[in-house]
């Protein structure tokens, strides 16, 4: 994972994001400068407002920045066109969302599939990849359910799981946990924890302190500007909850 | 991606919302229906114009009278109502032995009325008694199934004979063979001597076998009086020359009754041509038919872009994951332009056999007639009107923007 020629997971310059114009003008980043290597394990913090969502939404190549740069996996993502973003979307990043955002009507596995049919993967090669995805997050026995019959805790992982299938370079969280009970949240993170400690590159936006203090390195955004920057654990080391489990052991 | 995969997509966003489409695909089934229905309609009553115009013997011109020379502006010349001269058998013979009317062959003078015929207590209202010549029956096209018609010299000789018609024969005889019986029209016995051939092709307002044809003195003798014919049949050398013949026979009268073209007192008449003219009017009613359907088929389009629409608006957020999943604006297209035009060309091809069933009827007396033409323009017209409706929707949708769409409730 540590390759002398990897390019790092994020690596953002400078990046403004401006809404509107003129006296409408609103700044929503004010020059976040932020480098993430493969491995870590990355909370993004601030209250409503901040800015998070904005940097969040550009993360995930679902917007652009006003300036700056942005290269993530190598890619500088500003110079993409609407169709080699939508590529970029379905290789190198993998959503979580806060209201799960699976499809209706559609069973687990079909949705875990989703990702790879646009991605142009062959029909068994992608049922073989979704099977393992959904066995990872443990609802093997939940495959041919559809969302409406899974609790929102399942409905969770099976949206992790749809994250994880494509082996992308970055799983992006917003706010993974908002929509759950504790129990709930607590296996989703114990998850999140799992899936860096093999080596995925995780970016979790949240306002909880709790889920926080899951992350490697937590960020605190205020008014568009990264104001705390603090490192938890080491970015190729376990993750802070996983150490201290193997500690109490 | 392949295209399996997004049609499944398309086929599945049909299936979550069965009565919807079910109700758009019957909005496009009514529309290629009526198309295909209305113009076997047209075609069925062209076809039926067609019949009469062949049964007619397309070469047919009749003379008949007219008062008063060419309407109100000859009347107002002459300040009184202008001498009508009769059409007599003089004039028929004129026009049969003239050197110059070459494009006339045939020509038969006709005193016709309507009578009651009987026959031992049978009675029935025979709608056309003509008085005529021999030459008469293959001018009006007619032949004979059995016995014999009249000669010129039963004609001279005022003999009480008569052909009848088919419908006659089964009004007066039922199953009795008539040739040889005798049958009492205007108290005066005519004994049959033959039948004609079926003509078919009737109408309501004229059955072509209601018919007696008798020696025209006899009939002059008996029933019409020795006045005016009531026409001169003719019949042109061919089809072709029936203008020709038209433009022979009224030199020749103007010559012979002494007036000129603007106070001519007859009338020459192209039976073909007014025909021609009904079967002019039967083709723009058949347009209007198919506009009037093609009408309900853009209706029936617009229930797809309106539907779609909807569709479009109310998955909003099923078009924001698919795109945060990574899925082309062209897949997005293709998935919600299938789907109109798949709810399209099923309601087309549950039109078609509509309108293919709906044709084996007989409507309001009219056997309608398929139009193979029709049945694939308005299956056509459905796939592309699925298209082009289709393309604004699917449109909205390939170019929602991905944040907005997941924000959508």
């Amino acid at each position: 994972m540590t390759g002398a020629f990897r390019a790092p997971a994020l690596d953002i310059r400078d990046l403004r994001k401006v809404y509107g114009d003129g006296d409408a003008e609103v700044h929503a980043l004010r020059g976040i400068d932020l480098l993430v290597p493969h491995g870590d394990y990355v909370a993004v913090m601030g209250a409503s407002g901040s800015g998070k969502s904005t940097l969040m939404n550009i993360i995930g190549c679902l917007d652009v920045p006003t300036s700056g740069r942005y290269e993530l996996d190598g890619i500088a993502i500003a110079e993409l066109d609407e169709q080699q973003l939508s590529l970029v979307r379905n290789r190198k990043i993998g959503f979580v969302f806060q209201s799960f955002n699976l499809l209706s009507r559609t069973t687990a596995l079909e949705n875990v599939e989703l990702p790879l049919i646009y991605g142009g993967v062959k029909h068994e090669e992608r049922r073989k990849r979704a099977l393992a995805a959904l066995n990872l997050v443990g609802l093997s026995a939940r495959t041919d359910h559809h969302p409406n019959q899974l609790s929102g805790g399942q409905q969770q992982r099976v949206a992790v799981a749809r994250a994880l299938v494509t082996s992308p370079s970055l799983i992006l969280a917003d706010e993974p946990t908002g929509n759950l009970d504790t129990q709930s949240s607590y296996e989703v993170m114990a998850l999140f924890d799992q899936l860096n400690a093999a080596g995925r590159t995780i970016v979790v936006i949240t306002h909880e302190d709790d889920i926080a203090a899951h992350a490697k390195r937590a960020i605190r955004l205020v008014d568009g500007l990264i104001v705390e920057d603090t490192r938890l654990a080491a970015a190729d080391g376990l993750p802070p909850r996983l150490v201290r489990q193997t500690a109490e052991v | 991606m392949g295209v399996g995969e997004v049609f499944r997509f398309a086929i599945r966003g049909l299936r979550a919302n069965k009565l919807r489409s079910g109700l758009t695909t019957l909005g496009i089934l009514i529309g290629v229906g009526a198309v295909i229905l209305l113009i076997a309609v047209g075609q069925g009553s062209g076809a039926a114009v067609q019949a009469r115009i062949s049964n007619l013997g397309s070469n047919l011109l009749t003379v008949t009278r007219e008062a008063g020379g060419t309407g109100r502006a000859a009347a107002s010349r002459t300040g009184t109502q202008s001498q009508t001269s009769a059409l007599t058998v003089s004039d028929a013979s004129l026009l049969a032995n003239s050197d110059e009317d070459p494009d006339v062959s045939l020509v038969a003078p006709v005193a016709s009325t309507s009578e009651t015929g009987t026959y031992e207590g049978a009675s029935s209202s025979i709608s056309q008694v003509v008085g005529t010549y021999p030459s008469y029956l293959p001018i009006s096209d007619d032949t004979l199934a059995e016995g014999t018609s009249f000669t010129t010299a039963q004609v001279n000789s005022a003999a009480k004979v008569v052909v009848i018609g088919q419908t006659v024969v089964t009004n007066l005889f039922g199953t009795i063979n008539p040739i040889g019986q005798t049958i009492q029209m205007g108290g005066v016995p005519y004994t049959v001597i033959g039948v004609l051939n079926a003509k078919g092709g009737a109408s309501t307002f004229n059955d072509p076998d209601n018919v007696a044809i008798a020696p025209l003195t006899t009939v002059q003798d008996s029933l019409t009086g020795f006045g005016s014919l009531t026409e001169i049949a003719v019949q042109a050398s061919s089809a072709s020359s029936t203008t020709a013949a038209q433009a022979e026979i009224t030199n020749l009268l103007i010559e012979a009754h002494h007036v000129t073209a603007a106070t001519e007192d007859f009338t020459v008449t192209n039976e073909a041509s007014l025909l021609t003219t009904e079967e002019g009017t039967t083709e723009t009613f058949t347009v209007l038919l198919a506009a009037v359907a093609a009408i309900s088929l853009l209706v029936g389009g617009i229930g797809v872009t309106n539907i779609m629409l909807v569709t479009v608006t109310e998955r909003t957020r099923e078009i924001g994951i698919r795109k945060a999943l990574g899925a082309q604006k062209s897949a997005i297209l293709g998935q919600f332009l299938i789907e109109a035009v798949l709810l399209s060309v099923i309601g087309g091809a549950l039109g078609v056999l509509i309108g293919v069933i709906g044709s084996r009827f007989k409507i309001d007396g009219i056997q309608p007639v398929l139009v193979p033409t029709s049945i694939l323009l308005a299956f056509g017209v459905s796939a592309f009107i699925g298209l082009v409706f289709g393309s604004l929707p699917a449109n909205k949708a390939a170019k929602l923007h991905p944040i907005e769409a997941l924000r959508h409730e």
